[in-house]
Order: structure tokens, then sequence, then C-alpha cells
């Protein structure tokens, strides 16, 4: 499928993941033990046969640039199209808030022109599935559909895609409106920020857009031209998770110890790809114990670790006990310490005896690099 | 400076079948055999290099090739892919006198003359593929400076009863070498010639050319070159290495350097920051260890899915280990799968055997059993 270019815009309100997003983009968020949030999409991009990826970046972006790098992990580092990268010069507030992503397309609108595939997939970067949107697009052609959208129906008690746009939808599939999930209504249809449509009706919306200076979003151009567009929904069947809440991304995490949400993920056709670290194996020594967990490479386990995603080279020492958590890279916890219901971020280093609680439905944060 | 320049340059030596690894190197070249859990014994000797600045390196291939040439690639895990020099894999070939197999690892090097020359270099390191060993060639080569040697071969302590399987060698107080014999009956000492040289070119050159042209010659480098240099006065020294080293030339042998492994106080640290054994990776999710899982004493790789227990073992990347199965100071080579109630002990699991579900296979000291899938 080389008739399909990628966008990947990373803007996005990080309100309600800060303490994870102080230092980087959502994009760049580990995840999963040995991944970052973008990963996902960025994998199923390629899975998917695409080969010419934008990616529009956000803010403090350098351990984006440091994660994907040439894109060579993805197969992207090519001389025919490949990788590229757009940073805009505007703030992320200004974008988020203000300008809208109409302004971020406008700026990299040469580029668009300039590439060579009939149609353009637009993304996020925080949505976690494994997809294969080829699927997507000979749906798209089938219809004769000028947009497709990606959804997924939901039932509301799950309470995981609160301040999601929502499509609503008629019973052909043609999409009605797009609207905002504030977690009122018991089914719904959240939007997988996914769209398809030909490379040139994106840079006509871009261009009418700029020129009317009427909205500042590519969903509010597109929902207005609901009726002169066929604009139809494609209803995505597998696992789907957003990482736009501390605590999404929490039991987004813990998703992952379901071994059904595993295979899906991780042990199905679609392989999830990321940077390449040369640790070695992990050690479990004699008389540590650990169950229900995803472990990664490099790791020491000398003590407990139950219910846990541990990422590589984190090292929990004798008696230290590891419950319930998300641990990321390098992070040591010392003798005895015990954690529960933590999320600790890179390089963290918890002392010996120190006991830290979190709760289930807040779990909560340690910063990168803190020594407590 | 000349553009194509090295000081030093490594050749590995990569073509050997291992027909004592039995059943593991029947269809895989024997540096090719996975090792650890996620390497295969040939990182070892790459990664020296990497890790000493050697840039440019050949690998001798003759015996099952693929998987090997497959791992190494063009060298980008090592970071081996360069512009100038990198890692080549050198097969045997055809040329307008005919074609013919590399007759011995003297004849192996002979052969790639031409790749050497291109280099134009001071020095030749020479390697076996098949150690397990991390080392600085660097340090060694400034020995070889320092001793104004034309010919430095690395040693090693082994136990008298060892000795007969080395090239065993004696040297004076100055580190000179006056005798060596290969495999030798009676050993006259215990420093066993670890098979890593370091040559002066111009020298090689001359003694693999003579050696060629010695049609009695078995062109083996411990057997032929190193006797006859001896022979004829040479300045050979002997480069004592103090560290981890273990040739994994047998079952019994590659399973006791795997269990080396879980020895954390080994001075073989794979978890070091500043000697990283570089490796080509897999594209693998993180382990899960399962709810009725209990690893203990044990290393465990990408990939894998543990459900069962697994006490004093090594499991490669991608394995599957069902419930209620008891693996137990065993080596789990990648991609095998072990289904429920398996019990295993002292074995080697070869790459993508499939156990059935309550095979029982119990091995011992000495009698390391390999399991194909097949029992």
């Amino acid at each position: 499928m080389k008739e399909m270019m990628g966008i990947i815009n990373l803007s996005a309100s990080t309100e309600k993941l800060k303490n994870l997003t102080e230092i980087r983009t959502i994009g760049s968020i580990p995840i999963g033990g040995r991944y970052r949030v973008i990963d996902f999409t960025l994998s199923n991009m390629v899975n998917s046969g695409m080969s010419n990826i934008a990616i529009c970046t956000q803010g403090k972006a350098r351990s984006l640039y440091d994660h994907i790098g040439s894109g060579k992990y993805w197969d992207l580092d090519r001389k025919k199209d490949g990788l590229y990268y757009f940073h805009p010069e505007a703030s992320s507030i200004d974008i988020v808030q203000k300008k809208g992503d109409i302004e971020i397309f406008n700026s990299m609108l040469s580029y668009i022109k300039g590439s060579k595939q009939e149609y353009v997939f637009l993304s996020r970067s925080y949505m976690i599935c494994n997809a294969d949107f080829s699927e997507m697009l000979d749906q798209h052609k089938s219809t004769d559909a000028d947009i497709t959208i990606l959804y997924k129906r939901m039932n509301n008690h799950v309470r995981r895609f609160i301040d999601c746009d929502t499509i609503n939808i008629d019973e052909h599939d043609d999409i009605i409106s797009i609207g905002k999930n504030l977690g009122k209504k018991k089914y719904y249809n959240v939007s997988m920020e996914m769209y398809i449509m030909k490379r040139e009706l994106l840079i006509d919306m871009i261009e009418e857009s700029i020129h009317l200076g009427d909205v500042d979003f590519l969903k509010q151009c597109i929902f207005k031209q609901i009726g002169d567009l066929k604009v139809k929904g494609y209803a995505f069947e597998g696992y789907l998770a957003c990482i736009n809440s501390i605590q999404n991304y929490y039991k987004t995490n813990m998703d992952m110890l379901l071994p059904e949400v595993q295979k899906e993920l991780f042990h199905s056709d679609g392989l999830i790809y990321t940077k390449i670290k040369d640790e070695p194996s992990t050690f479990y020594a004699d008389d540590s114990f650990t169950s229900n967990s995803l472990v990664s490479s490099g790791c020491i386990i000398e003590g407990i670790v139950e219910n846990s995603i541990l990422s590589r080279g984190v090292h929990v020492k004798k008696g230290a006990i590891v419950r319930n958590s998300v641990v990321m890279q390098n992070a040591k916890i010392d003798e005895t310490a015990n954690i529960n219901y933590m999320i600790l971020d890179k390089n963290v280093s918890i002392g010996e005896k120190r006991v830290f609680n979190g709760d289930a439905d807040h779990p909560f944060v340690i910063a990168k690099n803190a020594k407590v | 400076m000349r553009r194509f320049k090295k000081e030093m340059i490594g050749m590995i030596l990569a073509g050997g079948q291992g027909s004592r690894l039995k059943e593991i190197t029947r269809r895989i070249a024997k540096p090719a055999v996975p090792f650890g859990g996620k390497y295969r014994i040939i990182d070892f000797a790459l990664s020296n290099c990497a890790n000493s600045e050697i840039d440019t390196v050949g690998i001798l291939t003759q015996y099952e090739p693929y998987i090997l040439n497959t791992h190494v690639g063009i060298g980008s895990p090592w970071d081996l892919d360069r512009q100038h020099g990198g890692v080549r894999v050198l097969p045997p070939y055809y040329n307008q006198s005919g074609g013919r197999w590399y007759k011995g690892t003297a004849n192996a090097i002979y052969e790639n003359l031409q790749f050497i020359e291109r280099y134009e270099p001071e020095y030749v390191l020479i390697l076996s593929g098949d150690h397990i060993y991390n080392m600085d060639y660097a340090k060694m080569l400034a020995f070889h400076k320092q001793k104004k040697a034309e010919v430095t071969i690395a040693v090693k302590g082994v136990t008298m009863e060892e000795a007969t399987r080395f090239g065993i060698l004696s040297a004076d107080d100055n580190d000179k070498i006056y005798d060596f014999s290969e495999k030798p009956a009676q050993p006259k000492s215990t420093n066993a010639s670890m098979g890593i040289y370091i040559f002066n070119w111009q020298l090689l050159k001359e003694a693999l050319i003579d050696d060629e042209n010695d049609e009695k010659s078995s062109n083996d480098f411990g057997k032929n070159i190193i006797p006859k240099l001896l022979n004829d006065n040479a300045d050979i020294f002997a480069y004592e290495f103090d560290g981890y080293w273990r040739d994994v030339g047998t079952v019994e042998s590659l399973w006791e350097a795997n269990m080396d492994l879980l020895d954390r106080t080994s001075d073989l640290d794979l978890f070091s920051d500043v000697w990283r054994v570089y490796s080509a990776n897999t594209i693998s999710p993180p382990q899960f260890i399962a709810p009725t899982a209990n690893v203990e004493e044990s290393i465990v790789n990408d990939g894998c899915i543990i459900e069962g227990n697994v006490r004093k073992s090594i499991i490669s990347t991608q394995v599957k280990i069902g419930k209620d199965a008891n693996i137990t100071e065993s080596v789990v080579m990648p991609n095998a799968v072990i289904e429920e109630d398996v019990v295993l002990h002292k074995t080697i699991v070869m790459s993508g055997a499939v156990v059935k579900a309550n095979t029982v296979v119990e091995g011992s000291t000495g009698n390391i059993i390999i399991v194909t899938g097949e029992e």
C-alpha cells in the first residue's frame, strides 16, 4: 500500500498528564515496559504499508527525536520518502488553545503538496491499538467516501474516554456530527481521531480554511462540510486505549497484563517496533518472587514484583516490594523499600525502607531522576 | 593519512563445524549458536572488537553460514556498518585457478590476503568465533608494541587435565615463548593458547605464503604457523589474560558457560555499562511472568511467556513455558515451546523445539541432554 502517506500530529492538551509531560511530549511517554506511546501509531502505519510519514512535534520534543531518530527501527530511514519531522514555531499553548491544527498543516503544506501518495492518513499519537489501516482504506474506496473516520463503539461504564471526540452516525455509518464525550451517555462512538482522505482534499480544506479564516481545527472544517462531503465511519473492533490522563495511562499499562490484550498488541501479525537498546537478559535472583508482571530486559530482580510493568534496566533489590506499579527505565528500588500503586519515572531511586502508596484510581507519580 | 589505512584489523575464524556440539550445530555454524538468553557466541568476539575500537573485521565462514550471515548482516549492532572498514563476511570463493574450500585456519586467512592488504595494516588480530569472554584487544596490542614482539599469543592458565585439549606453551621471565605444542599428551605447562594472536602483518603474510607452498602442512595456526615461526626464532610473546574465558566447543562446556552467567560475582559481567556485549536484537515485547509462574536464579529474555516453574536456567528470546512445567539447570534456546507439565533437568533445548506436554528429560553432570522436541 504505497498509495497512502501518514501524518502524526502530536499537538494535544497535556493538562491531565502533567507530571509525565513536563519534560516530554505525550508521544514519548514510556509505556508497556519497552515502548513509548507513539510506537503504536507509528508501527501500525508502517505495518499498514505506509513509507512516507510526517511527525508534527510539539513543545519539549528532544526525547521524541532521541527515541525515533532517523526512523531506522521502523524501517523509515529511506532514500525515497521515509520519515519527516515538522516542529511548529508557535508555542504549544497557541496551537492547542488558539490556533488549532489547520495552522500546523498549513505550515507543512509544501511537503503535503510535494508528496506522491494519493491518500493521506491523519492521526494523533495517543491512541493505543494494533490496527491494519489498509483495511480502512479499502472500505474508504469501496464506499466512495470523501473522508473516513475511525471509531470504536464504547460502553461508558469503563469511563476511559472522557474528553475524547465522539462521532454520531446513522444506520449507514454516515457521520452526522462530531462531538465530545462528557461521560454522560451510556453508549457512544469514540473517535480515534484517525482520518483518511485524498491528499488533494486535505490541501483544499487547508487552503480554504486559511482563506476564509473561519475555522481553526480540521475537525470543524469536516463537520462544516458534512452534507456536501460524504463522511463515513469505520468501526474498529480491537483493543483501544487513549493516553489522555494519568489514570488512563496507568490503566492502559495494567491492561497489558491481561493475556488477551497482550496477545493482540504484542503477539499478533503486526509487530510494535521501538528503539533498540543493548540490555542483557533479565536476571532473577535466588529467593526473588515475580508474578503477573511484564518485565523488560536488563532488569535485576532480587525482591518481590507483583502486578507491575518494569521498563529496561530496573533494579529491585533484596527485600524490596513492588506491587501494582509502573516502573520506568533504570529506576532503582533499594532494600526493603515498598511501593504500591505508584508510577516511577525514569532513573527514580527509592531509598532503603521507604514506603510509598498510591491508589488504584489515583496512582502517585514520582518525577524523573528523583531520589527519595 | 591514507584513506584505507588501518593500524590493526581483526579476522574472526568462524567456519568450523563444531561437531562436538552434536545436534546443536546440525543446521547452524558454531559461532551462531545461541548463548546466554539473547546472544550468539560470535557476539563476544565482535563486541570485543567494537569495544576495543577495532573498526575493520573480516569473518571467515564456511560451514552452514546462513544464520551466521543473517545475524552479522552489515554489522549494525556492533557499529561496524562503516564507510571505511566495517565488517565483511568472507566465504570461500571460486577464481581463475578453480574453486576450493578453506583447508584450515591459516589457509582461510591466506585466501583473503587481498582483503587484508587493502587496509595496509601494521598488525592483524586473529580471533576465534567460538569463545565467551570480554577482552580489551587494545591492551594486548599495547603489550605487543612494548615487547617489540612479532607475534603475541593470548594465554590463560588451565588445569592439567584441560591442558591436553589446548595449544600449550612455555615462556621465560620476559614472557618470551620458547616452547609450543598443540594438544600435547604430556603437557609441559598449564599455559593454554586462547587462539587469539596479534601478528605483525608483513611477517604473517610471509608465513602464510610459505605455509601455502608447503604441501605437507595442514594449514593450521596452532599446528603449523606458530611452531614454524618459533622454530625460525621469531619473537613470540605470551600475553596473560586473567579474566573469564571459555571455549564452548562441547555440549558440556556450552552448558557450563551458560550456567556461569547465573553467578553474579563472575567477572564476565553482562550488565556492565562500560563493556556492553552487543547482539542483533529481535523485535519482541517484554517478558510476561504469569501469576502461575515461579522464576528464580535464572536469566530470561524478551518476548517470553512464562507460566511454569524455572530455576537455575537460561531462557532465551520468545520462549513459551506452560503451566506446571519444571525447568531446572537447563538452557532453553530461542523460540522453543515447552508445554504443560514438562520436566527438564540439565538439558539444552534447541531453537524452535516444541516439547510436548508431560515429557520428562533428565540429564546429569557429564551427560547434558540435547532436547530437540522429537522426544
